[in-house]
């Protein structure tokens, strides 16, 4: 495994920053979609925030993940089971979340999983090989180049996605699992535009640019160069920084749900939706997750408007209708309707 | 000899030696620098250039050679069939990129790579390892890998995919160049050494890094990657001289040869120094400190003046083609074509069926299917040999999915008063239609006419952002040369046609044409031209919708519409809206 840049090194990029940490804080968001130009470190980002991530327990030998505290009743791997035999080899143990890479080239039968194919020719067995979609249970689904991997593929990832459960129906094989995770997809523009329909089912959508200042991009040679002379001591040097940001989801998710969010700024983040015309109720609850969960972040106990004016545009730039005639950008337009309903 | 062939000879031995250093920064450091692009077709001197590059290569590192049209299991890894039938288990058979692992790829007619190879092959040159997660197998090998691409592109649209071009670190041309006179004699013992000592070169002093960036900038290069890739050219450069730190002169040459051909922009110098310094080569030193650290502004200067000094002659053209547009001309190209062949198109998954010729078989799948059976089968078969029983109803064959991608071509009247409307009413159609166009795998394209000609404002491109950026700027006025832009959208159309995508012309105009092909004025002669022009077009069987905008539609719109075998529609007002239904309608 090559090292890992980390991810408080990152210069810059305040808002695909804060759109993973609320996506970690809270997995319900549904997913974020970074899109941009290309060597802004999309994809340096979101494999560095594995090592954030607080760790989780997990059964020993469950290849399903299961939580030692509400095992799966169907685990394939038997954690659900009742009596005697299964519960001694019931160990918990602590794993790193998994960020599960999704690479371009994977086929079907790897990502859903499959029959097992030695077992089933050396033993004569049917098993069940489970695929990326069991390992990034309870933990993220990275896919780079979104708009270059294959439509079927991506259907299916979003499908799992929202539902929570893989089900495989194939080769004679019937078997369902749980595979809750967020879904990280990242690309480029230049390469094609992402279909409307699976852009707005992303619960935050970033616009990543390279930075224009001319001390931010010394900033950013100097690290990457720091890091690729030696990778170990860089990592050391940034590792008090990178757990303070780790601390900083731990706590973020304790507090979550003692956040308040009143009622006059529900009715803020109604009207700017309603002012922006962005798509009904998911859109609403989108915004006020986010909003909420960069409330916990910042250590506040109740969600305010600079909450919202912050992840507005997270929330609800995908969301818009398409004006083709209105030359500014979708962000813009957000920030529009953001200043008029909340004030400058 | 002549002056002006001396100066050529001089010129080309120079780009010679630098084609060299490339090489020679390249063998130092091959996973660092990404790789070389080289645009030439199969020729000595590219023999003579990459039997030197392969002189100096660390000693026993791979040098695989990778077909453009490389499959996904034998680029990433698969299962080995035969092995596997033979053991009863898996046996994976790894790809071409963790076989080069501390090696060279060599791509030959790299312009033809997918932006699905090409994707690939970018996130292993960025992550140094590949990922395998296909057919059951699922691992991670080390894949540290630097490319040599040849670009054998004919004409300038056919470039090398983007998302490879910008992670190689030196793009060479060897356009007329001729082979004699040249010499590679390169030292490897050179080379070993300075592979030695790549390691153990200081940190890069602020003021380079601030060189390179901000030469990056004047240049009007975006991206990060570039100055990144300068960097270690300049750290190549040092070791490759014997030293431990990097000096001015390392610094002029890695952007002369990482910056420079990647320059956007020409800005005027400052000074009334437009001519480009010739003292700006690595070989004289830079004037007075050598052995001081450079003052920041003074290294500023230089590396801009070697950067100006090395800007390929055609910039200037590149730049007023795609004026407004701020990407590269390598990203002309967009996604690629996708062609239609029996075994060649989006994996659309696979199913059972006999293998008949072209199909291809699912070797994995195959083996699935075929897995449950082999106890009962193998107690069936009574001669004692254990092997896995396949029977020709397991068989599973891939299936292709070849994408229906069709261009709509508008051809936009952009002469006299209405002109700036219509053209407006065009482009929110073009940008309606990409807005969709994901789904609809459809791509734009933008023709104007007017005054003498007609001008390609947005090539076929499925980018909405692209199309945004082109169409921020549009010329109208003038007389109406119906014919020229006729023949332009038919040229387009059947460009398109020859890539497998179906072309739509969409003309907006009122049939009034006034101006003829030569460019002379007169009604008569130029009605009589277009019309000449539309039944080329309808011998060409090119689909066609013919929009007429006058205000009071009059007759030479429909009579051309007929001439074409066009659909027409009289829309005097052009909407955006109501243009993209009905095409949305017409579409094939």
């Amino acid at each position: 495994m090559a090292d890992v840049f980390p991810f408080a090194a990152i210069v810059g990029q305040d808002e695909m920053k804060l759109a993973l940490l609320i996506a970690a804080a809270d997995r319900s968001i549904g997913g974020v979609m970074v899109f941009g130009d290309r060597g802004t470190g999309k994809s340096t980002a979101v494999r560095a925030l594995a090592s954030l991530l607080p760790a989780m327990r997990v059964i020993a030998n469950c290849r399903y993940h299961c939580d030692p505290k509400a095992p799966a009743p169907d685990c394939l791997d038997g954690c659900g089971k009742k009596g005697s035999t299964a519960k001694r080899t019931l160990r918990a143990i602590d794993i790193p979340v998994p960020v599960v890479d999704l690479p371009l080239g994977a086929t079907e039968d790897r990502v859903v999983g499959a029959l097992d194919l030695e077992r089933a020719l050396t033993r004569g067995e049917k098993g069940f090989e489970p695929g990326l979609l069991a390992r990034a249970h309870r933990g993220f689904l990275y896919i780079d180049e979104v708009n270059l991997l294959e439509d079927h593929l991506v259907d299916l990832l979003l499908d799992v996605a929202v539902s929570g459960e893989n089900i495989v129906e194939r080769e004679g094989l019937s078997v369902r699992h749980p595979a809750r995770f967020v879904l990280v997809g990242s690309g480029n523009p230049e390469e094609g535009e992402l279909r409307p329909q699976l852009l707005d089912r992303f619960g935050l959508s970033v616009e990543v640019r390279t930075p224009q200042d001319l001390a931010q991009r010394v900033e950013v040679l100097r690290r990457r160069d720091a890091f690729e002379r030696n990778p170990a001591q860089f990592n050391k040097s940034w590792a008090k920084k990178n757990a303070q940001t780790g601390a900083l989801i731990a706590a973020a998710r304790d507090r979550l749900d003692a956040i308040k969010v009143p009622d006059a700024m529900l009715e803020l983040m109604s009207r700017l939706c309603m002012k922006m015309g962005a798509d009904g109720l998911r859109g609403e609850l989108t915004l006020m997750r986010a909003a909420r969960a960069a409330a916990a972040l910042e250590g506040a106990t109740s969600v305010t408007p600079a909450q919202i004016k912050k992840v507005a545009p997270l929330a609800l730039r995908h969301r818009l209708r398409r004006n083709p005639l209105d030359e500014s950008g979708s962000t813009a337009r957000v920030e529009r309707a953001v200043s008029e309903v909340l004030g400058a | 000899m002549n002056g002006a062939a001396m100066a050529q000879t001089t010129q080309a031995g120079s780009r010679w030696d630098d084609a060299l250093l490339a090489a020679q920064l390249f063998a130092v450091d091959p996973a660092g620098l990404g790789g070389i692009a080289l645009r030439a077709g199969p020729s000595p001197i590219r023999d003579l250039w990459l039997d030197a590059l392969r002189g100096i290569l660390a000693p026993g590192a791979p040098l695989r050679r990778m077909p453009c049209g490389i499959a996904d299991d034998r680029l990433l890894g698969g299962i080995d069939l035969a092995q596997t039938l033979k053991a009863g288990g898996t046996i994976v058979q790894n790809g071409l990129l963790a076989q080069a692992d501390g090696g060279i790829v060599l791509i030959a007619m790299a312009e033809r790579l997918s932006a699905q190879t090409a994707a690939r092959l970018a996130a292993v040159l960025d992550q140094r390892e590949v990922r395998v997660e296909r057919e059951g197998i699922s691992r991670c090998l080390p894949a540290t890998i630097g490319i040599v691409a040849f670009d054998e592109g004919a004409d300038p649209d056919e470039q090398l995919p983007a998302a490879l071009a910008e992670r190689l670190a030196f793009h060479l041309d060897f356009d007329g160049f001729g082979v004699r006179g040249l010499k590679a004699d390169l030292s490897a013992a050179a080379l070993q050494g300075a592979r030695a000592r790549l390691g153990h070169v200081l940190p890069a002093a602020d003021e380079i890094l601030e060189a390179l960036v901000s030469a990056a900038s004047y240049f009007g290069i975006q991206s990060l990657v570039a100055p990144m890739l300068a960097l270690r050219a300049a750290r190549a450069a040092a070791a490759l001289a014997g030293r431990d730190y990097i000096t001015a002169e390392d610094v002029q040459l890695a952007a002369r040869l990482v910056l420079a051909p990647r320059a956007l922009v020409n800005p005027e110098p400052e000074e009334a120094e437009a001519a480009p310094e010739p003292n700006a080569s690595p070989q004289e030193p830079p004037p007075a400190n050598n052995d001081s650290q450079p003052d920041s502004e003074m290294l500023e200067d230089l590396v801009l003046a070697a950067v100006r000094a090395a800007l390929p002659p055609g910039l200037l053209d590149t730049l007023k083609k795609s004026a407004g547009d701020r990407s590269p001309p390598s990203r002309r190209k967009g996604t690629g074509a996708m062609q239609a062949t029996l075994s060649r198109g989006r994996p659309a998954g696979v199913r059972m069926g006999p293998m008949r010729s072209g199909a291809r078989l699912a070797l994995v799948e195959t083996l699935r299917a075929a897995a449950p059976w082999q106890r009962l089968r193998q107690a069936a078969n009574k001669n004692g040999v254990r092997r896995v029983e396949i029977r020709p109803e397991d068989f599973r064959i891939k299936t292709f999915a070849i994408p229906r991608e069709s261009t709509i071509i508008f051809c936009v009247d952009a002469s006299g008063s209405s002109a700036f409307h219509r053209l407006a009413e065009a482009k929110g159609a073009v940008e309606l239609l990409l807005g969709e166009a994901y789904a609809a795998r459809t791509y734009a394209a933008l023709i104007a006419f007017r005054g003498a000609g007609s001008d390609m404002l947005l090539p076929p491109s499925r980018s909405l952002a692209r199309a945004k950026a082109l169409l921020s700027m549009l010329p109208g006025g003038g007389g109406t040369p119906l014919a020229a832009g006729i023949d332009a959208a038919i040229l387009t159309a059947v460009a398109e046609r020859a890539k497998g995508r179906s072309p739509l012309i969409v003309f907006l105009t009122d049939g009034q044409a006034n101006i003829a092909r030569g460019g002379q004025a007169g009604r008569t002669a130029a009605f009589a031209e277009a019309m000449a022009a539309a039944a080329g077009m309808a011998m060409q069987r090119l689909a066609g919708i013919f929009v007429d905008t006058a205000q009071r539609p009059r007759e030479e719109g429909a009579k051309l519409a007929r001439a074409m075998g066009a659909r027409y529609l009289a829309l005097p007002y052009a909407q955006a809206g109501a243009m993209r239904d009905v095409i949305r309608a017409a579409m094939p």
